[in-house]
């Protein structure tokens, strides 16, 4: 007999929810705006629950890889997490890229993807990897989940991990049936979790240590990293560089943390940074470091680096962080916005007297340095050369656009020639240098800023690595202007073959490029091609003119091939050993 | 420099991989590990041995400390400890030399656990160089298997790794 349900029978139970539904719920619960995905087999119960609800909205990448790309830069944008959702098996690999990426620089984003029911995993069933495994070198951390009770308190640590402590992607596999099966759905409130607690508290004794080093000092150095940026410390990094009045200099990464029109700023340092920066981290005698690593493109050969003797403070959040590569004097293990508040408070109330006669000198070194000038690039009246769109852009868009760009030639010059007064406004590549982020970035810009002016920079090499999300920007509208700096090579390997391998260009030039015009079109977009010095102000103007407010511009700028990226710090070369392209 | 690292951890699937992985991403080396649960189901221990400099070893130690699912490290070379590891090796036994391996197991306070037509399999427990010093004073020829789990340590008195 089929047993029919008596209302009258009142029972006890909470409502029920299928895992996936649960699993909505918790992206509810966590305020998310965007989930940037594409469905497949293992993630179809996801999608229907996705298709049930209104309280975000999915953005439908055309390849998982740039769905990851997307997630990471509105949280590079923004500072929230980015959410993607992808479906096991090739949709999962394909996400590895971003995944990676984002692991390289920091960036805090779940990754939701797809897995065999748990009764098939490990039958080589169809779509199956082992998600797990493959992004466990890539991930802050991963889930697997096999109990349908644990997919909220997973999903709340996933969000809690990945945006706490040093930010990082953290993954969630979720096999098919349980997002299939039914519980009752209780969002936990709070997290606790024995094996991880990040410290955020600098100590107070090395935090004076440090103030009085960089008081006493002569020649006192600020280097600044992507922490300043992650850690939202821009306001208390530049309170801290102006009242001690000292000179500072950031990373790729860390661009934006402190204006870069001040007089302070040197400009960011490393194997493509300015003249005067390069030189006073080499030459300064206390060097203190706030969210940065010592990395290889950023200090060159570490011994030639070490060869000038020098005290070196560094506030990181991250311990491994600390005499990684360099040995540290002063380690200040917290979250860069507090020591930073700590060392201001501390300013306050100490008063430090200064070195003050020994600091004016310095300034004055930094201005000979300052004064050669060697960023300056020479135009042409036949030739684009690539610093001069740039240099447009800016004035175009009067320094206050959001800047995505690939890797490369371009990427240096973007940088260099667009200084950036506001964190988050500069969305790069910088750790794993992956082709291929800007489109998908500037699309996770745009999405989270949607009146903003978001510029793609990029190259004709790297533009077609992830050129098929020019579909995706028609689709949701993304007025993005794509910046294309085309020399018809892979310009910076071009270089490197200049330099170190006798022009024998090894495939590096683009062959057979399409008409970006007509490919521009066929997207349903606007193509520009310019080609004379004279039209590319003109050329932006455009663009950006209200007219064009609400479309995508595909700009194919035809640059001048020979150019190179200047200064530059040959590899395994130090600092002070760079090439500046003025040599006669 | 040989050091002798204990973790205590989450007793998860795939704990044991994010701790090899970790080694063998960042070109660590492992000449020992060993594991298996603690009184409390929740928590593994296991035992890493590792060659390195200091600044290496100080780098292990912070990598290890940031696998989310690690709960405490601790380098038993930074004070007393002990160290102990159990081989199993059959030996060749025959007829004429057997009164001579059992003398040599003796010596090394071994404890033969199996008898068979000509062999014996000896247990023994002590720090990785004794076992290796067992081994080397036997002739090659004579040893038939070896099978050793790899050093475990525990701090001395007071040095205690609990949560």
């Amino acid at each position: 007999m089929t047993q029919v349900s008596n209302p009258n029978d009142k029972q006890e139970t909470s409502p029920q929810f299928t895992g996936a539904e649960i699993l909505i719920k918790c992206l509810h619960e966590e305020k998310v705006e965007f989930v940037f995905g594409y469905p497949g087999g293992a993630v179809l119960n996801i999608y229907d629950a996705i298709y049930q609800q209104d309280k975000f909205k999915h953005i439908l990448v055309r390849h998982e890889q740039a769905a990851l790309h997307a997630a990471d830069a509105y949280s590079r944008s923004t500072g929230k997490v980015g959410v993607a959702l992808v479906t096991s098996g090739p949709g999962a690999t394909n996400a590895v890229t971003g995944i990676a990426t984002a692991y390289m620089d920091s960036i805090p984003i779940v990754v939701i993807s797809g897995q065999v029911p748990t009764y098939a995993i490990g039958e080589d069933a169809f779509q199956e990897c082992d998600t797990v495994g493959i992004t466990r070198p890539c991930v802050k951390h991963n889930f697997l989940i096999k109990d349908i009770n644990d997919i909220a308190s997973v999903m709340k640590k996933a969000f809690h991990v990945a945006s706490t402590g040093r930010p990082g992607p953290v993954l969630v596999d979720i096999p098919k049936d349980i997002t299939a099966t039914l519980n009752s759905f209780e969002y936990p409130k709070t997290v606790a979790m024995r094996s991880y607690n990040p410290i955020t508290k600098g100590h107070s004794g090395q935090i004076k240590k440090a103030l009085k080093l960089l008081a006493e000092a002569k020649r006192p150095m600020v280097y600044t990293g992507g922490g300043v940026v992650l850690g939202n410390a821009a306001p208390e990094l530049t309170q801290f560089i102006q009242s001690l009045g000292l000179p500072t200099t950031s990373t790729l990464m860390g661009l934006g943390g402190y204006p870069a029109t001040d007089k302070q700023s040197l400009g960011w340092l490393g194997m493509h940074g300015t003249y005067e920066a390069n030189m006073a981290v080499q030459e300064c005698d206390v060097l203190i470091a706030v969210g940065a690593r010592f990395d290889d493109r950023v200090i060159g050969n570490p011994e030639h680096f070490l060869s000038r003797p020098r005290t070196i403070i560094h506030i990181d959040i991250d311990p491994s962080s600390i005499s990684k590569r360099v040995k540290i004097d002063v380690p200040i293990v917290g979250d860069v916005k507090s020591v930073l508040a700590d060392l201001n408070d501390l300013i306050k109330s100490e008063k430090p007297v200064q070195n003050t006669v020994a600091l004016a000198e310095w300034m004055q070194q930094i201005e000979v340095w300052r004064a050669k000038k060697f960023s300056e690039f020479t135009l042409d009246d036949k030739l684009i050369k690539p610093q001069q769109v740039i240099k447009s852009l800016y004035e175009v868009t009067k320094g206050d656009a959001f800047i995505t760009s690939d890797v490369g030639q371009h990427q240096m010059w973007a940088a260099q020639y667009y200084p950036f007064d506001k964190p988050r406004r500069w969305i790069n590549s910088g750790g794993l240098g992956t082709m291929g982020v800007g489109l998908p970035y500037a699309m996770g810009v745009q999405l989270a800023h949607p009146d903003a002016q978001v510029a793609c920079v990029t190259g004709e090499a790297s533009i077609q690595m992830c050129i098929q999300e020019l579909s995706t920007c028609k689709q949701y509208e993304l007025p993005i202007k794509v910046i294309t700096l085309n020399n018809r090579y892979m310009g910076m390997v071009r270089q490197w073959q200049e330099f170190f391998y006798e022009n024998r260009y090894s495939e590096s030039y683009m062959d057979a490029l399409p008409d970006f015009i007509k490919l521009a079109e066929s997207y349903g977009h606007i193509g520009m091609r310019i080609t004379d010095p004279a039209d590319v102000e003109g050329a932006l103007r455009e663009a950006f003119s209200p007219k064009l407010k609400d479309r995508l511009v595909f700009m194919d700028f035809i640059t001048d091939q020979s150019e190179n990226v200047f200064p530059m710090i040959p590899n395994g070369k130090g600092l002070s050993e760079m090439i500046t392209g003025k040599e006669s | 420099m040989r050091h002798i690292i204990s973790i205590l951890m989450e007793n998860e699937p795939g704990a044991l991989s994010r701790v090899a992985g970790l080694f063998s991403a960042r070109g660590y080396n492992i000449e020992s590990l060993t594991v298996a649960t603690t009184e409390d189901a929740t928590l593994s221990r296991m035992t890493i041995v590792t060659s390195a400099s200091d600044a290496v070893i100080e780098q292990i130690i912070k990598q290890l400390n940031k696998l989310i699912d690690v709960v405490k490290v601790l380098d038993l070379n930074d004070g007393k400890h002990i160290e102990r590891e159990l081989m199993l090796i059959k030996v060749k036994a025959s007829a004429a030399h057997r009164d001579e391996m059992k003398r040599m197991c003796d010596i090394f306070r071994g404890r033969i656990i199996d008898v068979a037509d000509g062999s014996f399999t000896i247990e023994l427990t002590g720090p990785g160089h004794k076992l290796d010093a067992f081994i080397e004073s036997l002739d090659t020829s004579a040893i038939l298997e070896t099978v050793r789990t790899g050093a475990s340590g525990i701090g001395r008195g007071d040095r205690i790794l609990k949560l």
